[in-house]
C-alpha cells in the first residue's frame, strides 16, 4: 500500500532523512517512533505529497508520488486522510466547514449528504453539536477529534496520525488511541501514526518502527520492540535521560 | 570576503526573484484552472476594493489639498496674480497620472499587503496551508488566485475613486479657500485634462494591484519561525512591495505614451 525507498531529506545543511526505507502493507498500524526533531513529521508529509524528497521514491498504491504534478496528486491524496500535529483547523472556518472542506472537493456530494457525513464523522469522534462553533472556541482534546473528523470525512483508505495524543490530557490521549483503533476495525484504514509516546504505540500498533538520526534503526511487532537489545531502542522506550542516544 | 558576501547577496536576490516569478506563473496558469474559489474571490472583492475606500479617501483629499496648495503658490509666485485658475490641469493631471495611482498602490500595500501576509503566514506556520493541500485544495489556486485578480480589479476603481476625491480637493483649496475663479479653473481643466491622463493611471495601477497581491502572497507562504517570522514577513511585505511600486511607476510612465 505504502512503500518508501532510501527517501532522504536535507533543510540547509541538515540531514534530516538518510535513507528511510518501509513497507506499510494494506491494513496495518505502523507507529514511528522517535524524539523531538527525528524528522517523523517530515517522514509523514513526503508520504502525503506535501513535501519533495532530496532522493528516493514514495509509493502509494504503486504509483510513484515523488515528482506527481499537483493534479496529478490530487487523485492519490483523495486515499489519504491526515490529522496534523497542531490539527490545523481552518480558523476562519466553523467545525462543520473544517469537516466539509474535503468532502466537497473530493466527493460529489449533494450539500444534504454532505451534511449527514459531516454528523456522522463529528459522532464517530464523539463530538455532538458544535458544528457552528469556531476552532477558537474548542479545547485542544477537540481541536484534535474535529481534525480527525475532517480526515475521515472523505473515507479514506490511509490516515496518517501526527502526534495524535500530544497536548491532550492523558485521558483524552488514551480516548484518541481508542479512535484510531475504532478507525482500523470499522473503516479498515491503513494508518501511520508518528508519536514519542510509548503508551500509545503499544496500544495502537501492529509493527514499530523506531527512527534515529534520520534512518529507520529497528522495525518489529510491540513485543519484539519492547525486548529489542538495540540500546538506543531501550532507552527511548524506557525514556531514560543517560545511555547511547545523542543529539537528536 | 566583502565580494563575496556581495555575491552572496546578488545570488539571494536573483534567487528571491525567481520565487516571485514562479509564484506569478503559476498563479496565472491557475486562474484558468477549476474549481474557481468565487467565495473567496468576492471577499476579496469587498477586503481589498470596500475596506480600502475610508484610507483612500483620506489620502487622496490631503494628497489633492497639499497639490492644490503648492500649485496655487507656484502659478502666483512665477507667473503672477490671475494666473492660478489656470492650475486645474497641472492639479488634475499630476494628480490622476501620479501622485494617486503612487498613492493608492502605498496605501493599500500598507493595509491589504501586510494582511494578507499576515493571513497567510500564520496559516503556514499553523499547517493549515499543508492542510488545504491535504484536502485537495492547491495553495495558490485556493489563496493567490483570488486575492491577485481581486488586487487588480479593484486598485484601478480605488484610482479612479482617488482621481476624484483628490481633484475635488484640489478645486476645493483653490476656488474655495483662495478665491481662484471657479468657472475658469473648471473650463481650463476640462480642455487640457485628457481621457488618458487618467486612463494610463488607472492601468498603472492594475499593476500595482499584481505587486501587492503577488509579493504579499509570498511573503506569507514562505513564513517560518513562529510569531516572529510573521511580524518579519508583514514588514518585508509592506517594504518590497512600496519599492517595487515606485520602481515599476516610474518605468511604466516611461514606457506608456504621455497622450495618444
Amino acid at each position: 500500500m505504502i512503500q518508501i525507498v532510501d527517501l532522504h531529506k536535507s533543510f540547509g545543511n541538515k540531514e534530516v532523512l538518510r535513507g528511510i526505507n518501509l513497507h506499510i502493507q494494506k491494513g496495518e498500524t505502523l507507529v514511528v517512533i522517535g524524539g523531538s526533531g527525528s524528522g517523523k513529521t517530515v517522514l509523514v508529509k513526503h508520504i502525503m505529497g506535501i513535501m519533495k524528497p532530496d532522493r528516493g521514491k514514495v509509493y502509494i498504491d504503486g504509483v510513484d508520488i515523488t515528482h506527481l504534478k499537483e493534479n496529478h496528486l490530487s487523485p492519490i491524496r483523495r486515499k489519504i486522510g491526515m490529522l496534523f500535529q497542531s490539527a490545523a483547523l481552518f480558523d476562519s472556518m466553523t467545525v462543520a466547514q473544517n469537516v466539509r472542506f474535503g468532502l466537497e472537493r473530493y466527493t460529489q456530494k449533494s450539500p444534504k449528504e454532505i451534511e449527514k457525513r459531516v454528523r456522522e464523522s463529528l459522532a464517530q469522534v464523539g463530538l455532538e453539536g458544535v458544528e457552528d462553533l469556531m476552532p477558537h472556541e474548542l479545547s485542544g482534546g477537540m481541536k484534535k477529534r474535529v481534525g480527525l473528523a475532517r480526515a475521515i470525512a472523505y473515507r479514506p483508505e490511509i490516515i496518517l496520525y501526527d502526534e495524535p495524543s500530544t497536548g491532550v490530557d492523558p485521558i483524552r490521549a488514551d480516548a484518541i488511541n481508542d479512535l484510531i483503533n475504532v478507525m482500523k476495525k470499522k473503516l479498515r484504514v491503513t494508518s501511520v501514526v508518528i508519536t514519542h509516546e510509548m503508551e500509545s504505540s503499544y496500544k495502537v500498533a501492529d509493527r514499530i518502527a523506531m527512527l534515529y538520526q534520520g534512518r529507520i534503526i529497528k522495525t518489529g511487532s510491540p513485543e519484539e520492540i519492547r525486548h529489542s537489545d538495540n540500546g538506543v531502542v531501550q532507552q527511548f522506550i524506557q525514556g531514560r535521560a543517560h545511555g547511547p542516544i545523542v543529539n537528536w | 570576503m566583502f565580494m563575496h558576501q556581495v555575491l552572496a547577496y546578488g545570488v539571494d536576490f536573483f534567487q528571491q526573484l525567481g520565487e516571485v516569478g514562479e509564484l506569478f506563473g503559476k498563479t496565472v496558469k491557475n486562474i484558468f484552472r477549476k474549481p474557481w474559489e468565487k467565495k473567496i474571490f468576492i471577499r476579496q472583492l469587498e477586503e481589498i476594493g470596500v475596506r480600502s475606500l475610508p484610507v483612500v479617501s483620506l489620502t487622496a483629499a490631503f494628497g489633492g489639498l497639499v497639490f492644490g496648495l503648492q500649485t496655487y503658490v507656484g502659478f502666483h509666485r512665477y507667473i503672477g496674480p490671475g494666473s492660478e485658475a489656470y492650475g486645474g490641469p497641472i492639479i488634475s493631471l499630476g494628480l490622476s497620472k501620479e501622485l494617486i495611482p503612487i498613492l493608492v498602490g502605498l496605501m493599500v500595500a500598507g493595509r491589504v499587503g501586510s494582511a494578507i501576509t499576515a493571513e497567510i503566514g500564520t496559516m503556514k506556520i499553523t499547517e493549515q496551508i499543508d492542510a488545504l493541500s491535504s484536502l485537495g485544495a492547491e495553495p495558490t489556486r485556493y489563496l493567490v488566485v483570488p486575492r491577485t485578480l481581486a488586487s487588480f480589479i479593484m486598485l484601478p476603481f480605488l484610482t479612479l475613486y482617488g482621481d476624484l476625491i483628490g481633484m475635488a480637493g484640489g478645486f476645493a483649496y483653490n476656488v474655495y479657500v483662495m478665491g481662484v475663479n471657479k468657472a475658469i479653473y473648471l473650463r481650463n481643466t476640462v480642455i487640457y485634462l485628457e481621457a488618458w491622463d487618467v486612463l494610463s493611471g488607472v492601468l498603472k495601477s492594475s499593476f500595482f494591484g499584481i505587486i501587492i497581491a503577488v509579493i504579499g502572497c509570498w511573503q506569507g507562504l514562505r513564513t517560518e519561525g513562529g510569531a516572529a517570522g510573521v511580524g518579519r514577513a508583514t514588514t518585508l511585505t509592506v517594504v518590497i512591495s512600496s519599492i517595487t511600486i515606485l520602481i515599476f511607476n516610474f518605468f511604466l510612465s516611461k514606457l506608456l505614451p504621455s497622450s495618444i
